[in-house]
């Protein structure tokens, strides 16, 4: 059963709301030139990062592709340290030589961003490797698009983990397209790519990723699992980016179309929350109009701090090629 | 005491997993059938499935897990059956190890070491014949080792496994079987540091890995003939100890490089750039390489010895500085 806490509801809807102001500034950021070279934004999938990253302890693993805004604002990283590094700047999470594609945030436990399609997936049972290995009772999330899933690299990983019963917790976040490429023309199971997990001997369900909480609830049930020591994971979160695949396209253009969009606009993953929580009359206009006033600050003051830090020196440029 | 190349590696392996719980290792046979070339000899019994782990063939798989267990902590040992076989896990090396100290502005490391064994055997074909070094060494974020002697063999890898990045570390099949000295008790070879191998006043040979056993055969045949050759085994291949290659060329004037791998884009074109760039004024000739040559690795025996260098190329490359 959902609980419906107003505080803690309030609370999901605030980190969803945090990443999509914070994307939509990014977005201004990079018609400014303050960020530059690949920006893929979250919007239309916090939900997923939100619901799933909220069932964790401090300790566990996160780790994620390169549309990974989302997930290290809701692990908890600061909003200015992430802008600051989109905008390559020395005080960014990676010192302004990750970027937005390879957010690090180590106390914070999220091992990464990565940008090679497929490529994160074998890092993640490695970090479950290492939790068993150590007995410690940790579980590692792992967040991909639907277009890693064909990819060798992810088959050898759910080998791996379900061979090893590794705790690892593998998040599919369905968001239909592969760049431009729907994925029923790149997926042989795209009916239902979650077969693609339970061949394997993995558990596999589908959750409906626009509602956060339907993901929160089925990633408790599924940590505790996963924690307990019963092997690997895997959740296929449906979804959709309202966006381009990055600013380098339009929000529709050649490969769907504006009515598309439109059409799972209505299921926007905050209007859904806000809607059960109008409905259910634990919260009210008010309530959302301070949220918005707070988060715009935050977001403001995050820009701010990433305009007024300095760019690394050029001195560090060979800095942490190796340990010195 | 006197080993083989393989105990020598199986001790290295052995001391430094009995040093430190964090060292597994893992790879394709390394457990129950002690490995490909027997290198785990022992291992299963002593140190258990949970720390010599037998995968599925399944390089990028692997590899890429062995990362990820380094970045939370703990320090793999990869065996690759065959460096060969490194390319299909070259994505994991180059994008995944290579860079994440670097991507995370130093807030992860990948302590982890990859080791096997590179270059020709005996007529194994295209694909189990290549001596890759270059590529690797082409990486900023990887060290490349390629020890030639039991003794360097030992001292580096434990080095190897102790180091905070990622080390490949290339043996050689036709070395596993060769004996040598080797150090009593504990001890490590630092990384980057080149040795003189034999002393020579006339012409400097750089040489590495399995092709060292060569030069230091031609340089035998040579002082038979007058000639004294000065031999220099890098050992670690990157970083690249220039200094030791650089007093030696300041002596000899001479240079010759003698690698198995392809010549274009070679290791030695890169050690003769540097000695031109730091050691010019001191040469009395241009500096030789001689190199496997550029061809996929012929099957038949005939071919595949006109591949390789041989004892006739470097004496002929040596003679035609003098």
């Amino acid at each position: 059963m959902v609980n419906m806490d107003t505080a803690d509801l309030l609370s999901l809807y605030r980190q969803m709301l945090l990443i999509r102001r914070f994307e939509e500034r990014s977005a201004e950021m990079y018609a400014l030139a303050k960020i530059a070279g690949f920006l893929h934004l979250y919007i239309g999938e916090e939900a997923i990062a939100v619901g799933a990253i909220a069932s964790l302890r401090p300790d566990d693993y996160v780790i994620s592709a390169y549309r990974d805004h989302g997930h290290c604002l809701a692990r908890g990283s600061d909003p200015g340290r992430v802008m600051a590094e989109l905008f390559g700047k020395a005080t960014g999470l990676c010192k302004g030589k990750g970027g937005s594609m390879h957010l690090v945030d180590l106390p914070r436990r999220f091992m990464g961003g990565y940008a090679i399609v497929g490529g994160h997936i074998p890092l993640a049972t490695g970090l479950a490797f290492a939790n068993k290995y150590q007995s410690l009772d940790l579980v590692t999330v792992c967040f991909f698009g639907e277009g890693a899933l064909p990819s060798g690299q992810a088959h050898e990983a759910f080998n791996l983990a379900a061979l090893w019963k590794l705790p690892v917790i593998f998040i599919c976040e369905n968001n239909r397209y592969g760049m431009g490429t729907p994925a029923e023309r790149a997926i042989a199971l795209y009916g239902d790519v979650a077969e693609t997990a339970r061949s394997y001997g993995i558990a596999a369900e589908s959750v409906d990723g626009m509602d956060v909480l339907a993901v929160r609830s089925a990633m408790q049930r599924v940590v505790a699992q996963v924690r307990a020591g019963h092997g690997p994971w895997f959740i296929e979160a449906t979804t959709y980016r309202f966006m381009g695949h990055s600013m380098a396209d339009p929000a529709h253009g050649h490969y769907r179309t504006k009515e598309e969009v439109e059409e799972y606009r209505k299921r926007d993953p905050l209007t859904l929350l806000k809607s059960t929580m109008m409905a259910q009359k634990l919260a009210d206009e008010a309530d959302f109009k301070q949220l918005e006033r707070e988060i715009g600050e935050v977001v403001r003051a995050a820009v701010k701090f990433a305009e007024e830090s300095p760019f690394p020196a050029r001195s560090d440029l060979h800095a942490d090629v190796l340990q010195e | 005491m006197e080993l083989s190349y393989r105990e020598a590696l199986n001790q290295a392996m052995r001391e430094e997993m009995r040093r430190d719980q964090r060292v597994f290792l893992i790879g394709e046979d390394v457990a129950y059938y002690q490995g490909a070339f027997k290198v785990s000899k022992g291992f299963i019994e002593e140190f258990g499935p949970q720390r010599v782990i037998d995968t599925p063939i399944t390089e990028a798989g692997f590899t890429g897990l062995a990362i990820g267990a380094a970045m939370a902590g703990l320090h793999p040992i990869v065996e690759l059956m065959t460096m060969n076989f490194g390319i299909v896990a070259l994505d994991q090396i180059v994008n995944n190890a290579a860079k994440i100290r670097y991507m995370s502005g130093g807030q992860l490391s990948v302590p982890l070491v990859i080791r096997g064994p590179g270059s020709a055997a005996h007529q194994l074909g295209a694909q189990h014949s290549q001596s890759l070094e270059a590529w690797f060494c082409h990486v900023p974020g990887l060290k490349v080792i390629a020890p030639a002697t039991p003794h360097d063999a030992k001292g580096l890898l434990k080095s190897a496994i102790r180091d905070p990045d990622p080390v490949i570390f290339i043996e050689a099949q036709l070395l596993y079987g060769t004996k040598g000295e080797v150090q009593e008790g504990e001890f490590t070879i630092p990384i980057g540091v080149a040795e003189v191998k034999r002393t020579g006043q006339d012409v400097t040979i750089v040489a590495y890995s399995k092709m060292l056993l060569l030069v230091l055969e031609a340089a035998d045949a040579l002082s038979r003939e007058g000639v004294e050759v000065e031999v220099i085994d890098p050992r670690t291949l990157k970083p690249l100890d220039l200094q030791t290659i650089v007093a030696s060329v300041k002596k000899t004037g001479r240079l010759v490089i003698v690698e198995e791998g392809w010549y274009f884009c070679g290791l030695g074109a890169q050690i003769a750039e540097s000695v031109y760039a730091t050691a010019f004024d001191y040469l009395d000739g241009p500096i030789r390489r001689v190199t496997g040559e550029d061809v996929p690795m012929p099957y038949c025996r005939p071919l595949e010895d006109a591949a390789i260098p041989d004892l006739p190329r470097v004496i002929e490359a040596v003679k035609s500085l003098l």
